[in-house]
């Protein structure tokens, strides 16, 4: 149908703006439970530091992934890889992240194992 | 490992939920797309019909006989109505779905203004969310920018437009005749139904009333068939439910399970088990409308049918995990006040029956119950559930009655022995001080806030249990376990 292969079209352009495949992708929790938690100074450090850096990354705020016990909790995407959720992140651990996991592609503690699937 | 489906939650942690571009990208308004460019309301609604879709704010009536019932009704004017007042404590799930994927409800209401003929939607959502109102008008913002929320929606003529209205988050305000009249701004006090909103609602008119995550499924079940989705779940439950993990578990958080898994799925599975790995106890489903579910019930596979077998009932989706430390009879007394507090005074059998309850539960946990009170309980709670006008006073008594069900021994052994073995009634333990075990260091009696404690420098010490007012303060000062809880 013309009106949403259109909307279909114009929404793959848009995206691949934003996110090419070749991206780091930065997925902070902002919903109630994550900023009370903590998760908003967590995103404006991701953001920061990881331009401070050079690191080319879309870092973006999204809501509940449900794991309220580990909040603040962050979902990083390598390019080519699956994502891997980090809980308890604070900023100490941001930059544990950034330096260790996303620099030298160490694998560090804190990972939340995810167990669904999506529809 | 058992599994997570997420469906009301597919976009939830995934997009940002202040981005319509981030949920166009995942098939976002593709549903609504081709609903008003392919499909008949009927056609839509018959496909919701197939699908099993429940209402999933509570009573779990099929959605699509909603949808059909509305748009039977001849008016010039119809509305959709989204409740998002949830007020259930402890459940957070209709919030998560609105801060984390507002289009979703939006895209699957003004499909529902398509099917029903209405051309308006009003979201009634408790002030105490800002967050998640904030995100709803960005949203509606920027969907009414991109051509898909106002008039002429998609070039196809179709025109449908939303506004959200506050609550002050009464419980009672959840109850759909409530809610219009609250919105209607009048009293927030139900009426008798029928007729029933999809016949007379908002402004009299025909209102299709749905609850956030049941409207959150719409768009899936569009996008994949009503196949896919009746794949999913029981025979008479279809889909999945997302559930708030509360209480002594583990990971507390959010989880999405297809219906039929069971309660030891739940709780061992996915919620990592009791804290502390004590010993579970009970799980309340259905907040203060619901009853406990206990061991005998882990293997049950969850649905609205075997919960309300059960003696409970699906509610909006709190679950709120009990361990060993719990009394079974405060956790009673503690939705009973609850109730009090909410109840909206209308009408007698609950506005007196659930005070009359509260009082008898109180006098059980402060020692004083007899036998006799334990057959009120249950003789009152009956009444007070045949006799109220609303769902409030009609399931209120629930915990009272699933409580007594499961935990009958926990009752006799408050009434007749007056103890209470998870140590949670303050009036039914003593503490005393173990001479063997006191070495006189006097910290206690130093800290003792009522001055209860006497004794000498290196003497055991003595509480004068008249005085006494069971605060605990001493027993966490003493540095060498001397006092102990009767
Ligand atoms: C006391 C009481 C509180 C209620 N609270 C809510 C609520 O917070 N959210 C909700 O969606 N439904 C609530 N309901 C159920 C609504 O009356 C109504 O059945 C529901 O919104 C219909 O939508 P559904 O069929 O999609 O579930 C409540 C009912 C009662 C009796
Ligand atoms: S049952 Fe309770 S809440 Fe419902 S109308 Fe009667 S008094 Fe009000
Ligand atoms: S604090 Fe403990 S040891 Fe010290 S006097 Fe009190 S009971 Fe005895
Ligand atoms: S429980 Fe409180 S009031 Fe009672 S003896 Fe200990 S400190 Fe005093």
């Amino acid at each position: 149908m013309d009106l949403r292969e259109n909307l279909k079209a114009k929404n793959a352009a848009l995206s691949q703006k934003d996110n090419p495949q070749s991206i780091i992708q930065v997925k902070v929790t902002m919903a109630t439970c994550g900023i009370a938690s903590g998760s908003r100074p967590v995103y404006e450090y991701m953001k920061e530091e990881l331009s401070k850096r050079n690191i080319p990354a879309r870092v973006s705020q999204v809501g509940c992934m449900g794991f309220c016990y580990a909040e603040p909790t962050i979902e990083i995407t390598m390019p080519g890889k699956g994502p891997l959720m980090f809980g308890f992140v604070n900023t100490k651990k941001a930059d544990e992240i950034i330096e260790r996991f996303i620099r030298k592609s160490e694998a560090i503690e804190g990972v939340i194992p995810m167990n669904y699937e999506t529809a | 490992m058992a599994r997570q489906i997420r469906i009301a939650l597919r976009n939830c942690g995934v997009i940002d939920p202040e981005r319509i571009e981030d949920y166009i990208a995942r098939d976002g308004y593709m549903a609504l797309a081709k609903v008003l460019t392919e499909l008949s309301p009927e056609a839509v609604i018959e496909i919701i019909k197939k699908s099993g879709l429940r209402g999933r704010g509570g009573g779990g009536f099929p959605a699509g006989m909603k949808w059909e019932i509305t748009r039977k009704v001849q008016a010039d004017q119809k509305y959709v109505v989204c409740n998002a007042d949830e007020g259930d404590p402890g459940a957070f799930m209709d919030r998560s779905i609105l801060e984390g994927d507002p289009h979703a409800v939006l895209e699957a209401m003004t499909i529902n203004g398509y099917c029903t003929g209405a051309s308006k939607g009003l979201i009634y959502i408790r002030a105490e969310y800002p967050l998640a109102v904030e995100r709803l008008k960005t949203a509606m913002s920027q969907s009414r920018e991109t051509g898909l929320l106002g008039n002429d929606i998609l070039g196809t003529g179709f025109n449908f437009d939303i506004d959200i209205r506050y609550g002050a988050g009464a419980f009672v305000c959840g109850e759909e005749t409530a809610l219009i009249h609250s919105m209607e701004g009048l009293r927030g006090e139900p009426t008798v139904k029928p007729p029933f909103p999809s016949v007379e609602g908002y402004l009299k008119k025909p209102t299709n009333v749905n609850n956030v995550e049941t409207f959150a499924n719409v768009p899936v079940i569009i996008n994949k068939g009503w196949e896919w989705f009746s794949s999913i779940g029981t025979e008479r439950s279809k889909g999945t439910k997302v559930f708030a993990l509360a209480g002594k578990i583990n990971n507390v958080g959010l989880v999405e399970v297809p219906m039929g898994t069971t309660l030891r799925e739940v709780i061992y599975e996915i919620g990592g088990g009791i804290q502390g790995g004590k010993e579970f106890k009970a799980a309340q489903t259905g907040g203060p409308s619901g009853g406990c579910l206990t061991k005998k019930h882990l293997d049950t596979p969850i649905d609205y049918d075997n919960l309300i077998a059960a003696g409970s009932m699906m509610g909006s989706g709190g679950l709120i995990v009990m361990d060993e430390d719990d009394c079974m009879v405060a956790i009673a007394k503690f939705y009973l006040g609850f109730t009090v507090e909410e109840s909206c005074g209308k009408c007698s059998p609950c506005r007196i029956g659930n005070k009359r309850l509260f009082e008898l539960l109180e006098k059980i946990t402060q020692g004083n119950g007899t036998m006799e009170d334990i057959d009120k309980l249950r003789n009152l709670s009956t009444v007070i559930k045949d006799t109220s006008l609303c769902g409030l006073g009609q399931s209120s008594p629930n915990p009272v009655l699933s409580t007594i069900e499961n935990f009958m021994e926990e009752y006799h052994e408050h009434v007749k022995d007056k103890k209470c073995r998870s140590k949670v009634c303050k009036s039914l333990m003593q503490y005393l001080v173990v001479p063997e075990k006191c070495i006189g260091c006097t910290l206690c009696a130093r800290n003792c806030p009522v001055n209860a404690i006497s004794g000498e420098r290196k003497q055991a010490h003595l509480i004068d249990q008249e005085k006494c007012i069971k605060c605990g303060a001493c027993m966490e000062k003493c540095k060498f376990n001397a006092i102990i809880i009767n």
